[in-house]
């Protein structure tokens, strides 16, 4: 038998490793599963990780991928460390999409600078709003925000749904459900020629490092960092509980309503009743596979977009079913997940000579 | 509303909340040991597709059903390993469980689709089934509506009743304490996940064998999740759980209802109803706060070590 | 080559046994890929077009090797797996769903030699063809059978969302139906999905304690034929000949019948004469099946049924042929006219006999 041995301080070799660990005995598992499959498990493993690296063009698709999974799961980070559990960020991004689109669509061939920065700030204004009702909800009424978040994504969902059914369908479009297409000015740039990266990825990594020094070097990090690991602790030093839970809901809701707008002025260019295939509820494994510290954010969205991608490429290269991409993507996760206990823990074999 | 439909209407809630009562009833057993477990959709998944290939290779409901909570059991395993053997983080891993849960269902199933089934039988009384109203109300479902009436009963007569619920009560408000007067708290969570995991895997059989008895990828269409939501709703009580299952599976019935009777108003609107009602309702019931807290498990999805 | 060398080591150092296989044929196989927005196993839209692949696969053994990439998401995701697959050296690549469109447009200007096909979209380009069905050809022939086997004159209409594909299906189902039973009304619900089973299934229900003695559908799964069967009222398949989740109550259903296209377009390919267009195809060319008749429909209703499916097929009967009236009564297509095929693309009003009221 196995016993965890709790090590008297977090071992910083361990905070390298385990990801080195978990990455091993994912390729172990891979092995397994492939060959059940009756697959190549070099292959289908080259398939996965390499491939979609090997052009230029996989990888600015990478940081497409990722932008969206960096940016909602870094502010989320701060709400999980807080103990404060917005898993509604798919209904925030949702509404920043529908903010800056909208912002877009009203503005349509108007030109000028000043159009994409309004769409943004729209957008941020459209995620916190939303994220606004569970944090008044939860400290005005006591409201449990898991609830109201995650409800509130339903409810965002369906009033795209009825914008691109209804009114904002493009007039040009025989009624069929999408908005127009964004004029150049309403289009996030390009930065880089022939790839679809675009500013976005630029943003999420500026959020990445923004946050970084936030909860480092200021004093509300500290108190997001009390307040999450010993709450009355954090109420004798007279911090307010409750600026906490507007402060990381609305944080959340922000760059959850930012990463809405890029995906619609991104790669989309247009609103359609489906914009994130559940962008919002990836970002909150990418947050604790990056161990909610903003540069272990990047570092697992980047590896999330990576499984995203691996799995496409199994599909065309080795016709592999997407559900095994499913089970493959569960698997990494685990083992992730699974191999952080070596920074806290030793593993030890039970001995019975103790107790 | 003439009573014929009114009493059809009733039916059609019942089938609705039936699955939602499963799996929020054993997340919350699952809760009130302090563990959240967020991979309730990819258990529900992997106990409806279980569940159907039984009744397809063996044709013999009652294993199907034991079958389905097998499965659900097995997928619970997984997490309970990671998070309670190995101190994982519990909301990641039970999302990525929901992952892995939608993929596997999807692999096993792969040769299911487009197999019919008949349903599960429903239990018939001579005479009383046969009674007007009450017959078909009350007398003429199929056996998992009937353990879904009597699991709240049981869950609530555990909990509040027995020692071993408020054993399991306490190692989910204070592991610490629980763990110090000497209850084993890794084995009791251990056993709570499980639990969960069967009932996630019942509500899967009973989605596929009953409710729309077939497979499907994906059959669950979310509901999982609203069975999550439901727990925090019935602020950790199973009576309010259950009803939070009926009214949020009632409202979704009533507004195709209201849609067939012509309203004039998009429907996007009325398929919002049942979560906006469901955000009102928590909030009028919230507003004391201490009753809340004392429902709410106050170690939920904190790991535990039994570190001297 | 770097691939072949580290798949080498690769499999060497997990002890792989088998290595990498390489074609061996003297010719090329042609390529030919196709993007889903559902899973295959959804035993409804894209279940139906992967049916087509495989008719593909059968028809041309080695000589042709496809691909598919399913679930893939109608936005960002899209793009990429469509220039993926043109990258990869596929032939010919089929987007089968409206939302593939832009980003089907847009990877055909950036592959030219490659050949796009996209379906029920209005996009085309000189490598860029698109199909669609006349599947309300095949809702006149149901609407007929639904206007000489109901009793009740409700007839139960499950619907996804309100697009003109739906609306359509909706009006040429009602008005068929009332040519036979010009008292008879159509209820619409929607469900706000194409796909979720339970909810399909209560919509069913709903519609049939509000007095419908037939449900019609426009989503994917046989939910809601099974609840039809346990009510003891009738149904129509949808996508699929769907009699074995209802073996009572199908009367028939309209089968989405891809084989045939896929199979001559990718000839097409091999042949050299591949050539954008834009096809409509319905009954008459095959696209559009209807499936055996149940057992409750009687003779003279098939017979009916038959007449009617006939018509359309020798161009003697146009499903929106005037007079049609809207919900107000107001005739808005004159007798002698018929709906152009413009109009009937973007339709967005219900005609005479359907309750409710569509989004504007």
């Amino acid at each position: 038998m196995l016993r965890l041995e709790r090590r008297p301080q977090n071992s910083r070799t361990m905070m390298y490793l385990s990801p080195v660990f978990a990455l091993a005995l994912t390729l172990a598992a891979g092995v397994v599963l492939f060959s059940i499959m009756r697959v190549d498990p070099a292959e289908a493993l080259y398939a996965f990780f390499i491939e979609p690296l090997t052009t230029t063009y996989g990888i600015t698709e990478l940081g497409v991928k990722a932008t969206p999974l960096i940016l909602i799961g870094v502010a989320l980070a701060i709400g999980f460390r807080a103990s404060v559990w917005n898993i509604g960020a798919e209904g925030q991004l949702t509404l920043g999409a529908i903010a800056g689109g909208g912002v877009g669509l009203a503005l349509y061939e108007v030109e000028g600078f000043w159009v994409l920065p309004l769409m943004l700030a729209a957008a941020i204004a459209g995620g916190m709003a939303w994220a606004a009702i569970p944090a008044f909800l939860r400290t005005r009424f006591n409201a449990n925000e898991i609830l109201v978040s995650l409800m509130l994504t339903y409810v965002a969902t369906l009033l795209l749904s009825y914008l691109v059914h209804g009114p904002w369908r493009d007039p040009g479009g025989f009624n069929f459900p999408e908005s127009r297409v964004f004029h150049d000015a309403a289009t996030l740039p390009i930065i880089v020629d022939g790839s679809r990266l675009h500013l976005g990825f630029a943003l999420a990594l500026f959020v990445v490092v923004a946050t970084w020094v936030m909860i480092s070097r200021t004093l509300i990090g500290f108190q997001v960092r009390v307040i999450g690991s010993a709450p009355r602790a954090g109420q004798y030093a007279g911090f307010s509980q409750n600026a906490i839970i507007w402060l990381t809901l609305l944080f959340g809701g922000a760059c959850a309503g930012l990463a809405g707008v890029v995906e619609v002025a991104g790669p989309i260019g247009q609103l359609l009743p489906s914009i994130s295939p559940g962008y919002g509820f990836t970002a909150i494994i990418v947050a604790f596979v990056g161990r909610l510290h903003p540069l272990g954010v990047l570092l697992a969205g980047l590896l999330m977009a990576l499984s995203y991608l691996g799995g496409e490429n199994a599909q065309i290269s080795l016709n592999l079913p997407l559900a095994v991409t499913g089970v493959f993507q569960g698997l990494l996760l685990f083992m992730l997940l699974a191999c952080d206990v070596l920074i806290r823990y030793r593993i030890r074999l039970r001995t019975r000579s103790a107790t | 509303m003439s009573l014929e439909i009114l009493v059809a209407t009733i039916l059609t809630i019942i089938t609705a909340a039936t699955p939602l009562v499963f799996a929020a009833t054993g997340e919350l057993i699952t809760e009130k040991a302090g563990v959240l477990n967020l991979g309730v959709e990819g258990m529900m998944l992997t106990g409806a597709v279980t569940g159907f290939a039984t009744v397809f290779f063996i044709d013999n409901a009652v294993l199907a059903c034991l079958a389905a909570m097998a499965a659900g059991m097995l997928t619970a395993l997984i997490f309970a390993f990671l998070v309670l053997g190995l101190q994982a983080s519990q909301v990641a891993t039970g999302l990525a469980l929901t992952i892995f849960g939608i993929g596997l269902s999807a692999l096993l199933g792969q040769n299911m689709v487009g197999i019919a089934y008949a349903g599960l039988p429903k239990l018939y009384i001579p005479f009383v089934s046969d009674l007007p109203v009450l017959g078909p109300l009350l007398f003429n479902h199929d056996a998992l509506v009937y353990l879904s009436l009597a699991l709240p009963l049981a869950v609530a007569w555990f909990l509040y009743r027995t020692r071993a619920g408020l054993i399991l009560r306490a190692v989910g408000d204070s592991h610490d304490a629980a763990h110090a007067i000497g209850y084993p708290v890794i084995a009791i969570r251990y056993m709570a996940t499980l639990f969960g995991g069967a009932m996630a895997g019942l509500a899967g059989a009973y989605l596929s064998l009953s409710y729309s008895p077939m497979w499907v990828e994906n059959m669950s269409a979310g509901r999982g999740w609203i069975a999550l939501a439901l727990v925090v709703f019935g602020t950790w009580r199973p009576w309010r759980v259950f009803l939070g299952a009926y009214l949020f599976g009632g409202i979704t019935i009533l507004q195709l209802h209201a849609q067939a009777f012509g309203i004039a108003v998009a429907s996007q609107f009325m398929s919002m109803l049942p979560y906006i009602a469901t955000i009102v309702v928590l909030v009028l019931i919230s507003r004391d706060p201490t009753r809340i807290r004392l429902n709410a498990p106050a170690c939920i999805g904190k790991p535990f070590h039994p570190a001297a | 080559m770097h691939k072949r060398a580290f798949i080498k080591v690769l499999s060497g150092t997990l002890a792989a046994a088998v290595l990498a296989t390489g074609p061996v044929s003297a010719q090329d196989p042609t390529k030919v890929a196709f993007v889903y927005v559902g899973p295959v196993g959804d035993h409804g839209w894209t279940y139906r077009h992967d049916v087509g692949r495989k008719a593909v696969e059968a028809e041309f053994g080695d000589k042709v090797e496809t691909t598919y990439v399913e679930s893939v998401a109608e936005g960002a995701d899209a793009e990429r797996v469509i220039r993926n697959l043109a990258s990869k050296g596929n032939d010919l690549v089929f987007t089968t769903s409206f939302g593939y469109m832009n980003p089907t447009a847009k990877v055909a200007k950036q592959f030219p030699d490659v050949k796009f096909e996209h379906a029920t979209g209005y996009k085309q380009a000189a490598n860029l063809a698109t199909y669609s069905a006349r599947f309300y050809e095949g809702r006149a022939v149901i609407g007929t059978i639904a206007g000489h086997m109901t009793k009740s004159g409700i007839i139960g209409y499950i619907g996804s969302f309100p697009i003109p594909e739906v609306v359509r299906g909706i009006n040429a189902f009602t008005i068929a139906m009332r040519k036979v039973r010009p008292d008879a009304q159509v209820k619409v619900v929607w469900v706000n999905s194409w796909y979720d089973p339970g909810k399909e299934g209560d919509a069913a229900k709903a519609l049939i304690d509000q007095g419908a003695d037939i449900i019609a559908q426009h989503t994917d799964s046989p939910a809601p034929l099974q609840v039809a069967e346990q009510r003891g009222v009738y149904a129509f398949g949808q996508a699929s000949d769907m009699r074995a989740f209802a073996p009572k109550a199908q009367l028939t259903a309209i089968v989405d019948e891809w084989n045939y296209y896929y199979v001559d377009r990718t000839r097409a390919v091999m042949e050299g004469t591949w050539q954008s267009q834009d096809v409509w195809l319905g009954l008459k060319e095959g696209m559009v099946e209807i499936a055996p008749y149940g057992d409750a429909v009687p003779e003279d209703v098939r017979a009916a049924a038959d007449s009617v499916k006939q018509a359309i097929i020798d161009g003697s009967l146009h499903p929106f042929q005037g007079p049609i009236a809207n919900q107000a009564g107001e005739v808005v297509v004159a007798e002698g006219e018929t709906v152009s095929d413009k109009d009937l693309l973007g339709m967005n009003w219900y005609v005479e006999g359907v309750q409710g009221e569509l989004p504007k």
